[in-house]
């Protein structure tokens, strides 16, 4: 049996990789190689020299980002280190198509979108596991920090937060099938970060000490609004909506903007408005492309309407859980009712209000350690 | 895991022979060839021999040998060489849609500089028909461009009559025929071409070395500035055993051509029908006659070449999706695309390209293999259904 192992050129794919050859050296059967490393070319970072030039400037390099040449680099280094056969997959344009385009749009249409759970779910399970498949590999594994267990009942497959809860992954993974998750397995989901730097370090792993990445993998600066610049003027558009109102929550204009696209619920507006008390995006409207800001307090909001909802552990269209809404990665989510509707649609309900429900981002519903599904926020009435 | 080497159209294995004839050069004839010195005599003895082999080839004379770092500097020494010292305001070259991209982006930066390119098309037999390359020319026209042998496909060009058009016309032909040295002859006369691209490591020499055939009394600006080697045309320290190792590799090709052709062009056939005969849904791209006897490139329908790629590997068997390259790039391959294939089909490509260092017992490997892992490539497209599920 193969398994591939999805690597990034990070400390965490690379461990994952580590221990599966080991576990792989320890129970060898047949001649051909059982742990295959794979690296997915995602985003040429090329593409969009502009962006790439003011990074130069500071002397910085594209490193701590996937698809940059230095990880793939680094996972080559530590392909040859385990002594695992090695490739280096293009999915640029199943890349482009499925991830940086919505995530254009979505800023377009005034929401704020999260790539890197569109990224998991089209192309790192997806597609990854259509192109391990045909290479042989039955089974993939990634160095995600959640779990996977099964209901005794019902047999399906659970995903479960990692253990490591400052970490955990999960949140980015609500959109994977049954089928995915059958073939999927998180070597570092019952570990602690520490642990794993530890682990790469007593195996003396090539990117031991290397620093993780934090920003958006294809936005080199890490400034989305410079990226969706460029992408736009790359495909020759010009976002559609462009200089608009910027209006009270009672409807009183109080200035203008350049663009939905720059502005996130919840965003502190500090543009020189002379009012007393500091204001805050509260809401994007991209129908009459204007920008609602208000009061701290106008942020806080108990219901919304999520749409193309996963449900891990199904649930009938009209019934309701109780359950622990996250809202984005960081939120430290909070107890609501959540109602299956038809269409894919799901209903929440916090018992108390939260702060920058956000439409675009991820709406992720557990029971305790369990991910029972997830979507994305449409609608905050 | 035994291991099966077929690309050898991005590299061949050096030949233990040639690298004994190296050696020497490596460590106790260490001189700079351009000294005065008893060293540099003996450094300056094996480059001269070499070049006579070389020379020897080719039919050329040894005095026309340049020695280069390789097949990508001999094309661009050539292509902007010419037409750097080609007098006239208006400058213009005919080359070929499928030329290898050390001449194409040649050609390109050309064009940046304001000299006018024809790409001249092929069709689905990736002949270039000497007609169009006729029809292309004009006054200001001052190279022909024309490639000896297709690196992905394996099509021989027609250079014969090609050189007699430029030769008609006056006007200057070059080749890439790095991947026709050695493997087919190859006599400068007789294809009448002036310059002439190939490197070592096609033929089972070193990497890093190559040469220009430059036809006497061709005019040439040189690219690189320095000291006065290779007769003033190619400056910087000979690279004294890669080119004593291009020399050997060019005696060995030279005696042994007609049998290694006959030996290599058995194995390829065998291995091609073997594949059309137990694989479905494959076809042969490009001309089958006029052809190295080294290559073969087929379609897989529904399968991409990249997971092919490895999933042969896995198993032992090295094959590619064409240019070496161009791997890693998202592009169909310019060739097939040139040959009229979609973008999808481009991409269900492989290239099985064979050497010196082949048997059957290689190529009985490669068939016991392929099937199982073509049929598990399908089994995993969308758009596949094997012929015992579509019969139902």
């Amino acid at each position: 049996m193969n398994i591939a192992i999805a690597m990034s050129g990070g400390v965490d794919s690379s461990t994952a990789a580590a221990l599966l050859a080991e576990n792989n050296s320890t129970n060898p059967s047949g001649s051909s190689p059982q742990v295959v490393g794979l690296t997915m070319q995602l985003w040429n970072q090329r593409r969009l020299p502009q962006l790439l030039g003011e990074e130069a400037g500071e002397g910085g390099h594209a490193s701590g980002r996937c698809c940059s040449l230095d990880d793939v680099y680094d996972a080559r280094a530590v392909a040859n280190f385990l002594g695992i056969p090695y490739y280096i997959i293009n999915l640029e344009k199943q890349f482009e198509a499925t991830v940086v385009r919505p995530f254009v749009e979505g800023y377009l249409a005034g929401e704020t979108p999260i790539p890197c759970s569109l990224c998991n779910t089209e192309i790192k399970f997806a597609q990854f596991l259509s192109t391990a498949r045909q290479i042989g590999a039955e089974r993939i594994a990634t160095g995600h920090y959640a779990r996977i267990g099964r209901d005794q009942k019902t047999g399906r497959y659970q995903l479960l937060r990692g253990v490591d809860r400052s970490k955990d992954q999960a949140y980015f993974l609500f959109g994977l099938t049954q089928e995915q998750l059958a073939h999927a397995e998180f070597p570092l989901g019952g570990m602690t970060k520490q642990e794993v730097r530890a682990l790469a370090r007593v195996r003396r792993l090539p990117v031991a000490e290397k620093p993780d990445s934090q920003e958006i993998c294809f936005v080199p600066t890490g400034s989305y609004r410079q990226f969706i610049d460029a992408y736009l003027a790359e495909q020759q558009r010009q976002p559609e909506s462009s200089a608009g109102e910027v209006v009270s929550t009672n409807g009183r204009v109080l200035g203008e903007h350049r663009g939905i696209q720059n502005f996130t619920v919840g965003q502190r507006k500090g543009l020189g408005m002379a009012v007393g008390t500091p204001l805050y995006v509260i809401a994007l409207d991209p129908a009459k492309n204007r920008v609602v800001v208000g009061e701290d307090r106008d942020l806080f909001r108990r219901r919304f309407r999520v749409r193309e909802v996963n449900w891990i552990r199904p649930l009938a269209t009209g019934d309701a859980v109780e359950a622990h809404v996250k809202i984005r990665h960081n939120h430290p989510g909070a107890a609501a009712r959540v109602e299956a509707r038809a269409g894919c649609e799901a209903f929440v309900d916090f018992l108390e209000p939260q702060r920058a429900i956000t439409p675009g981002q991820a709406a992720v519903f557990y029971d305790r350690d369990e991910v029972v599904g997830g979507g994305w926020i449409s609608q905050v009435p | 895991m035994n291991r099966v080497y077929f690309d050898n159209n991005a590299t061949t294995p050096l030949a233990p022979e040639v690298f004994e004839v190296m050696r020497p050069y490596l460590l106790e004839d260490y001189g700079n060839a351009s000294s005065i010195h008893w060293f540099g005599q003996r450094a300056k003895a094996g480059v001269e021999k070499a070049r006579e082999q070389v020379a020897r080839l080719l039919n050329a004379r040894s005095s026309e040998i340049v020695f280069t770092s390789g097949g990508t500097e001999s094309d661009n020494a050539a292509i902007l060489g010419i037409v750097e010292a080609a007098r006239g305001e208006r400058k213009h070259v005919v080359t070929t849609a499928i030329e290898h991209p050390a001449v194409l982006s040649t050609a390109k930066s050309l064009e940046k500089r304001g000299v006018s390119v024809t790409y001249v098309r092929v069709g689905a037999s990736a002949v270039i028909d000497p007609a169009d390359v006729a029809r292309a020319l004009r006054p200001e026209t001052v190279l022909i461009s024309v490639m000896h042998a297709n690196n992905e496909l394996g099509t021989i060009q027609p250079l014969e009559e090609i050189g007699r058009i430029a030769r008609e016309r006056d006007i200057y032909f070059h080749t890439d025929a790095v991947q026709s040295v050695g493997k087919i002859p190859v006599d400068v006369e007789k294809l009448g071409v002036d310059l002439l691209a190939l490197s070592a490591h096609k033929l089972n020499g070193p990497k890093g070395v190559g040469a220009l055939y430059v036809r006497k009394g061709t005019i040439l600006r040189t690219l690189l500035h320095g000291g006065h080697h290779e007769r003033d045309r190619r400056p910087g320290t000979e690279n004294v055993a890669g080119i004593v190792g291009l020399g050997a590799a060019a005696e060995n090709a030279r005696m042994h051509l007609a049998e290694e052709h006959r030996r290599v062009a058995a194995l390829r056939d065998r291995l091609e029908a073997g594949i059309l005969a137990t694989v479905p849904r494959v076809a042969v791209n490009g001309d089958r006659t006029h052809r190295l006897p080294t290559t073969t490139n087929l379609t897989f329908d529904y399968i991409e070449g990249e997971g092919l790629v490895i999933a042969m590997d896995l198993r032992g068997i090295a094959c590619s999706t064409g240019s070496a390259c161009s791997s890693g790039s998202l592009e169909p391959s310019h060739v097939l695309s040139a040959i009229g294939l979609k973008p999808e089909r481009a991409r269900a490509s492989i290239r099985f390209s064979l050497g010196r260092f082949n048997t059957e017992e290689d190529v009985d490997a490669a068939l016991r293999i392929l099937p199982g892992v073509v049929e598990q490539l399908r089994a995993v497209s969308p758009h596949y259904r094997s012929p015992v599920t579509s019969d139902k």
